[in-house]
């Protein structure tokens, strides 16, 4: 009995929870003559605690996509299920990372991190407690007190996936969250969130234009093309976990970043990308998810 | 910094000041005929001194200073309440913009002396106007910052505190709110200023007391000397509450270093 504990938690148990479905999905984004197809017809499945991640040009929907799993969106066709429930407006079960921080600069790094909870009406001392484990856990210790201003990109970038975390999100949906990043850094926190993935095996979506990181991080890669957004190729990484320099270095890497290459390079794909005019938003209801998703 | 320097900063606005004492008291014991403006009749600086004397020794001070320092609190506190609360519905809301700003907008424009003969028709009491004008005067700068706070408010701000599990109530006092915090100060300040600057204005209507009632009355009276004492009285005491506001703002926003970082 006490071996099959020991057992289980080495190994931890295939995830329950975090299967996505997106079912023939079509968004539609801006207003009057200025109205396109952002996405059509994506139909997607993932599994629970799956590592995906969404490759393509800008402009091909990949953060609309996104935006829609985190509520932000509605899809103008088709539907979203988190776990078989149709997804409505944003929630904490679905944390979402942009690529450059939104901590709310007026708090410091604790309380930003503790805000979730706070929302939830979790007690101060519980809060600040949890709060602390999560800054150790992103190893921030020591910088609780600092307001994110002081703090450099990366950090920033710590602190942010801490404040969702905490959330204890089924899903984590991240646009480019470390394209900001210079490459030594990007390195570090690509391997950070891999081990906190790897502890917490929630479902993870992951919009990047880079190959070299898609194919570190995920298990599978959706990769899209422009106007209208669609999935054109789905890739499934060869290669186990934990993700080691000899995968990095070899034979089967090159082989694949080689086609993903040419997939991102085929002329059709890349249509020039016109940008929405800031003087034609949208309906009011949704200007604030037009400014945070203008593609 | 090197010693010199920071002395010479700390000495620097007080040689300005007197500079420009200096100059007023050449020009005008020399009474300097300059064509387009003449100091033949303008009081030199001892005579307001000696006018300033006077109004301290004078039991009428107290009066003054509690009336006018009444009437701003008041106007300026309603105007920050109105203000900031209109400015982020107007800021967050388009049907509210589109059905308030119309008539705010004909409103702005209108100078604070033109409002007097109607405030005294609406209010009952000479107070009650008094304290309008000076309302008017602080509303608009307040209200414009807050809108313009409002709108500075990062959408993916917004949109990650609701991912976080906030409400639509939440959004205003744990986001809108204290990100348009630095621009609502901002429009506190200059509306302080403008509250001071409506004052004289305000208390034309005012029979006893006030300074901005002083102002006018030495004026109605031709005491000269008395007017400059009102102005600079004025000017002190519009500085210092600007100061002041500054200084509580920054207390309640130690996150926020306009220029340089946290």
């Amino acid at each position: 009995m006490n071996a099959v504990l020991e057992l289980s938690r080495l190994a931890p148990a295939e995830p329950t929870t975090g299967r996505l479905d997106i079912d023939r999905v079509s968004i539609e984004l801006g207003a009057g003559a200025a109205r396109f197809t952002a996405l059509q017809d994506v139909s997607v499945a993932i599994r629970p605690g799956e590592f995906v991640c969404l490759l393509g040009p800008s402009g091909c929907g990949k953060s609309t996509l996104l935006g829609a799993l985190a509520g932000h969106l509605v899809p103008s066709r088709g539907q979203l299920l988190l776990d078989g429930q149709p997804i409505g407006g944003p929630a904490p079960e679905r944390g979402l990372v942009f690529q450059h921080h939104t901590l709310f600069p007026w708090l410091s790094v604790l309380d930003n991190v503790a805000y979730g909870l706070r929302m939830r009406g979790v007690g101060r001392a519980q809060r600040r407690e949890q709060a602390m484990a999560w800054l150790s856990e992103v190893g921030l210790e020591g910088f609780e007190h600092h307001y994110p201003a002081a703090l450099s990109g990366g950090m920033q970038q710590r602190v942010e996936i801490a404040r969702v975390l905490i959330n204890e999100p089924r899903v984590l949906l991240m646009d480019e969250p470390f394209g900001a990043l210079d490459a030594l850094t990007r390195l570090k926190m690509q391997e950070l969130l891999l081990a906190l993935w790897a502890r917490r095996r929630m479902s993870v979506v992951f919009v990047t234009h880079d190959i070299d990181e898609a194919l570190f991080m995920a298990d599978r890669i959706l990769v899209m093309s422009a106007r209208p957004g669609r999935v054109v190729e789905e890739i499934v990484v060869p290669a186990g976990r934990p993700r080691t320099a000899d995968w990095l270095t070899g034979p089967a890497f090159a082989a694949c970043k080689r086609h993903c290459l040419a997939l991102l390079r085929d002329p059709d794909l890349t249509v020039p990308l016109e940008r929405l005019s800031p003087l034609t938003q949208p309906a009011p209801a949704d200007a604030d998810a037009a400014a945070v998703y203008p593609d | 910094m090197p010693a010199h320097q920071t002395a010479l900063r700390r000495v620097l606005p007080v040689l300005s000041l007197a500079a420009c004492v200096a100059l007023w008291h050449v020009a005008s014991s020399r009474h300097l005929h300059l064509g387009l403006v003449t100091f033949q009749n303008v009081p030199q600086p001892l005579e307001v001194v000696d006018a300033a004397w006077a109004l301290l020794q004078s039991p009428k001070l107290q009066n003054h200073l509690a009336s006018s320092l009444g009437r701003v609190a008041f106007g300026f506190l309603i105007a920050a309440l109105v203000g900031v609360a209109l400015g982020l519905a107007i800021g967050r809301f388009r049907w509210v913009r589109e059905t308030l700003m119309p008539p705010l907008e004909v409103a702005r424009p209108i100078p604070a002396v033109a409002w007097i003969p109607l405030s005294i028709l609406m209010f009952p009491s000479s107070e009650g106007s008094m304290i309008f004008i000076t309302f008017v005067g602080a509303l608009f700068p307040i209200l414009l910052n807050t809108i313009h706070g409002v709108h500075g408010v990062d959408p993916r701000l917004v949109a990650s505190a609701r991912s976080l599990g906030t409400g639509r109530w939440g959004i205003f006092s744990q986001v809108i709110l204290p990100a348009a915090a630095p621009s609502v100060l901002t429009g506190l300040s200059i509306g302080m200023g403008t509250c001071w600057f409506c004052l004289v204005t305000a208390e034309m209507i005012s029979g006893q007391y006030g300074i901005g009632y002083y102002t006018w009355e030495s004026y109605t009276v031709q005491n000269y000397a008395n007017i400059i004492v009102g102005m600079l009285l004025i000017g002190l005491l519009g500085m210092g509450s600007s100061a002041l506001l500054h200084r509580i703002g920054h207390a309640l926003m130690p996150w926020y270093r306009p220029g340089g970082r946290a």
